[in-house]
């Protein structure tokens, strides 16, 4: 409810609200959920304040958190209370392997932490927990994970501490040590290398038909289904969209013959294994074309050849222009660009030769590198050019090049950060069978495993990861690069949503409400001031965002500040600015995660710029004013 | 709103009597009402009585009090306003200075006087005393997963529903559970509808989206309305106009009024929503809405900064010395700032008005509460279209809205 408040001395006085003690709200919560956590305890602790050593720095002066658990000064007793339930909580679930793990990797991590290692020595698990949860100095989460710290508590089974503290290492057994993890990691290496590619475009362009016919081509969809594709199309009147169809699977995607949504597909090349992103090229898909772009490592590029669909595609406002620039903004750098709908102009050289020149250009100018662009011509209808199998005499007049499947198998790899802290994006939510429920998403960083504990951003919650899953195969544990199902348990299915985090619990994203970033502007017709609207696309988020500064204006090749507080900016500029977010938005900086550090702008159904995090200016509460930005 | 009594003398102290006839009319109320103003009304005061054996009652009484203004708070859900204050007139149950709060009720009048009536108030009188212009809109702004059911009156747009859950996509052999989770959202966007669009009034029902879910949306919702036999809906399908939009944000409001692109019909509507849509007698029912013209105005000042960036200016810093300048032609002004507690700073945004108007200038005042309007708010809540180019220095150090 808006609530719009005026008067003469309130105003003017604002009491800030103290976070440091819990509000009543908070005090009925955590009542509340522990009546709702099947617990050990006969009863819920009560709630009491637990003193904690502030931001990880020795300090007398100690803000007072409240965690919901007995008396601190009973720290033995909190211990047996803990091992006690904890047993219990064995008999009760098959969920054993859950309650231990990662001992060697949490040294790790409590190590680089060293700061407050002073926090972690000998003393009960909640403190040592706790400390962990001060890092951050970021009171968003420390409010966040207090309240999972909570739920943990009560139903031991699921505190991350826990794994904190080397304890009998038979139950550690069940999990991987990060030296196996990484003996996993070196035989997939040794495998075929994995890809993300996003297929982009504009409307029409032929992408989920070139898609679509390549997958039938390397047998991935078998003869049956793709003759009933093939009658079903056609008695809607759509048989030139059979291929697009393996793709295009909703029903109001066929009835249209429009692609709307991304959809996940898989494949095998002689090096590769790809996951395949097909986009949708309809301006109004924009949002989901972003969220599957920011997932892949290398893109194709699908142009349509036919006079004047080329065209339409490449003037301004056509989406072959506004995809490769989100793309190249998005962190894609190689791609491949599939001259399409070739058997439309009847394969003419001149046509594809004047069609990579043009395009080629402008590729360069958005900032690709010659040596990471490469041009195929093809059809995706008739199938030409794709693998190979069909042989076309017009075409092989001239080109002698790699065919589209030769040309994906010489991606060259990109490398995974899998040695940094675990985060995953969830794309996708949905009700698995057996316990829990599923999401999906790419894993950015790290690495995971059945009985990893996750903490879930911006809910809080506390998860225990059950399954693993990569296209439909369940997998001991993913990397980096990974497009997963996680199975989890452990939190209601309603508090998780599109754009929410799984992370590591010790090292959580940060939360924001107001950063300042830098952007780059795009083409854009109005001028953008400050108090702009703008929706910020983010992983998977798209959420609305106030301009509330403009900071200044940069120069666009060296950076540096060529004006202070400019009244507005105009299109190709680059500037510093602040934004501002009715929620918090949990994120990183560019310079710790590269890949969770870039966003996109858009403004009525236009891109407008292309950012980049460069500092958290406030998470929620406003007792952390000013938080670090360090990593 | 009705006027009934004005008695404001040459030195514009004096008071005026009103009696608000709709919830809009509590609006233009909460903007005239400031604080360290009298305000007379009808209320109910608990009063405990002792009776001569000592016992004690308390009953609820009518009475009229006079009250000075401390606090004023509008809410926006009920349309409620809500004026707390020190009595000022002798009355048989309150004493003099007792605190009391007084809610403004529809058709019961009240008498608000100010030392000091400046003009901004006086045209708010006369605007709310117009009885012309009544078209009140609903607005169902929408993408996969969220939307928003907006009213939109003359001065207010309100937000009276908010819906956003999570769809699950669409996967490889399974888009079963999307196709469940896309009719729990759509049922509930109705049940929102049903809830809070009052047909009586609202004159058209718009429905907008990017991609297709308005028609998807319209589609499921009339063919429930035939099964259900919800009345309502059937009766006021002519009502229902489907707008393209950006996103399912609420401030794409803005774009939609501004484009107003009304949908082709090669995607297969529903017959009855394209006789809508070639009723010609819609678009001037739009045109006259305030929120509409807001928009237009808010456009310009940015075509012209896009154009002629010092014909342009904001900030009340440099917005009054181009009113010094005699430079003003369009004066865009959020109402918001004359709600402003401090006597002085309302003051300054007054003469900026009566600057510009005295000049010859146009002045438009923005409803705070149209989407244009708020956003009219984080640039500073004032802006200038010029007659001619003045040159900003950057030297401002004007403090964050
Ligand atoms: N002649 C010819 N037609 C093609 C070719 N490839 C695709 N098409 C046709 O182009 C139309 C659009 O194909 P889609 O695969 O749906 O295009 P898209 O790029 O996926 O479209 P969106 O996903 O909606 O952006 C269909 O009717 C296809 O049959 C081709 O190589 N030659
Ligand atoms: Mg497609």
């Amino acid at each position: 409810m808006k609530h719009i408040k005026r008067s003469c001395n309130i105003m003017n006085e604002i009491i800030p609200f103290d976070f440091t003690t819990p509000s009543p709200d908070d005090i009925v919560r955590s009542k509340q959920k522990a009546a709702f956590t099947r617990t050990a305890f006969a009863t819920a602790p009560p709630t009491v304040i637990l003193k904690v050593p502030p931001k990880g720095r020795q300090s007398s002066k100690s803000p007072e958190k409240t965690i919901n658990s007995n008396d601190q000064a009973t720290n033995s007793q909190l211990n047996s209370d803990k091992s006690e339930s904890l047993q219990k909580s064995q008999t009760l679930s098959n969920n054993v392997k859950t309650s231990l793990n990662i001992d060697s990797d949490k040294g790790r991590i409590v190590a680089s932490n060293s700061e407050d290692s002073n926090l972690r020595t000998g003393k009960s698990d909640l403190k040592t927990d706790s400390g962990v949860l001060t890092v951050k100095s970021d009171s968003k989460v420390d409010t966040l994970k207090l309240e999972s710290k909570t739920d943990s508590f009560l139903t031991p089974k699921k505190d991350p501490s826990l794994g904190a503290i080397p304890r009998s290492a038979s139950k550690a057994k069940l999990l991987l040590d990060p030296a196996k993890m990484k003996e996993e990691y070196d035989k997939r290496l040794a495998e075929k290398d994995q890809l993300n590619m996003v297929v982009i475009g504009h409307v029409d362009a032929g992408k989920s038909t070139l898609m679509g016919h390549l997958l039938y081509q390397l047998g991935e969809i078998n003869q049956r289904i793709m003759h009933k594709y093939e009658q079903e199309s056609k008695k809607l009147g759509k048989g030139s969209f059979a291929f697009a169809w393996v793709l295009d699977e909703t029903e109001e995607e066929r009835a249209r013959g429009v692609t709307m949504d991304i959809a996940q597909s898989r494949f095998e090349t002689p090096k590769k294994v790809i996951t395949l992103l097909d986009a949708p090229g309809h301006k109004d898909f924009i949002p989901n074309m972003i969220t599957g772009t920011a997932q892949a490592d290398v893109a194709i590029l699908v142009v349509n050849a036919t006079k004047g669909e080329f065209e339409t595609g490449f003037e301004l406002g056509g989406q072959t222009r506004e995809h490769a620039i989100l793309a190249r903004s998005l962190g894609v750098t190689q791609l491949i660009v599939a001259v399409n709908k070739m058997d439309t102009i009847d394969w003419l050289e001149t046509r594809y030769n004047d069609i990579t020149k043009k395009l080629g250009q402008f590729l360069k100018q958005v900032g690709y590198k010659e040596n990471d662009i490469s041009f195929i011509p093809c059809s995706g209808l008739s199938g030409v050019n794709l693998t190979g199998r069909i042989p076309e005499p017009k075409l092989e007049s001239w080109y002698k090049g790699s065919t589209l499947e030769e040309q994906i198998d010489k991606f060259k790899v990109v490398t995974r950060s899998i040695d940094k802290p675990f985060r995953l994006c969830v794309g996708d939510i949905f009700k698995g069978m057996g316990s829990g429920f599923s999401v999906t998403g790419r894993i950015v960083t790290g690495s995971v495993q059945p009985g990893d504990r996750l903490l879930v951003l911006p809910s809080g919650d506390s998860v225990a990861v059950k399954g693993l899953a990569i296209n439909d195969v369940s997998y001991p544990c993913a990397f980096a690069g990974d497009h997963v199902t996680v199975t989890i348990t452990g939190m209601d299915m309603n508090n998780i949503h599109v754009g929410s985090m799984l992370c590591d619990p010790t090292s959580p994203l940060k939360s924001a409400t107001r950063i300042k970033a830098k952007i780059v502007l795009f083409n854009v017709e109005i001028p953008i001031t400050k108090g702009f609207m703008v929706v910020f696309h983010y992983q998977s988020i798209t959420e609305p965002a106030v301009i509330k500064r403009l900071n200044s204006q940069l120069n666009k090749s060296t950076g540096e500040v060529i004006k202070n507080k400019p009244k507005c900016l105009v299109k190709n500029m680059s500037a510093v600015v602040e934004l501002e977010f009715d929620r918090p938005i949990c994120l990183e900086l560019y310079k710790d995660y590269k890949d969770l550090g870039r966003f996109m702008l858009r403004y009525s159904g236009h891109t407008i710029a292309a950012g980049l995090v460069e500092e958290v200016l406030k998470s929620k509460s406003k007792t952390d004013e000013g938080v670090s930005s360090s990593g | 709103m009705k006027q009934v009594f004005r008695n404001i003398d040459k030195y514009y102290a004096g008071s005026v009597e009103l009696v608000p006839e709709e919830p809009e009319d509590m609006w233009h109320a909460y903007n005239l009402v400031a604080v360290g103003d009298t305000l007379r009304s009808t209320t109910i005061r608990k009063v405990q009585t002792e009776s001569a054996t000592g016992s004690v009652s308390v009953n609820k009484v009518r009475t009229t009090l006079c009250i000075q203004v401390e606090t004023i708070d509008f809410d926006t859900q009920g349309c409620v306003l809500r004026v707390k204050g020190r009595n000022i007139q002798e009355n048989q149950y309150v004493k003099m200075g007792a605190y009391h709060t007084l809610d403004l009720e529809l058709n019961r009048k009240f008498a608000l006087g100010k030392h000091e009536w400046d003009s901004v108030a006086l045209d708010r009188i006369d605007m709310a005393c117009d009885p012309t212009q009544h078209a009140d809109l609903a607005a169902v702004i929408m993408q996969e997963g969220l939307a928003h059911v907006c009213l939109i009156t003359p001065n207010m747009t309100l937000l009276r529903a908010k819906i956003e859950t999570t769809i699950p996509r669409k996967r490889k052999g399974m888009c079963a559970q999307h196709d469940k989770g896309l009719t729990k959202f759509y049922d509930q966007i109705i049940q929102a509808v049903l809830r809070h669009v009052n047909f009586d009034i609202v004159k058209c029902v718009l429905i907008a989206s990017p991609g297709f879910v308005k028609d998807q949306f319209a589609e499921y919702m009339f063919t429930m309305a035939v099964k259900m036999d919800w009345k309502i809906l059937t009766d006021n399908k002519s009502k229902f106009v489907l707008v393209h939009s950006s996103s399912g944000f609420k401030h794409s409001l803005k774009d939609n009024k501004s484009k107003f692109v009304l949908v082709h019909s090669s995607s297969g509507f529903k017959h009855s929503l394209k006789e809508v849509l070639q009723d010609p007698s819609l678009a001037p029912k739009l045109a006259d809405t305030k929120a509409l013209t807001e928009v237009k105005a808010l456009d310009e000042f940015y075509q012209m900064l896009m154009n002629d960036a010092d014909r342009a200016s904001y900030g009340v810093k440099h917005v009054e010395k181009a009113v010094d300048l005699q430079a003003v032609e369009i004066l865009l002004i959020s109402d918001e700032l004359f709600r402003a507690q401090d006597v002085q700073k309302r003051k300054r945004y007054i003469k900026i008005v009566d600057g510009v108007k005295e000049n010859g200038g146009e002045v438009r005042i923005f409803s705070s509460l149209h989407v244009s309007g708020e956003q009219l708010g984080q640039l500073s809540g004032v802006a200038a279209i010029l007659r001619f180019p003045i040159h900003d220095d950057d030297d401002d150090s004007e403090e964050e809205g």
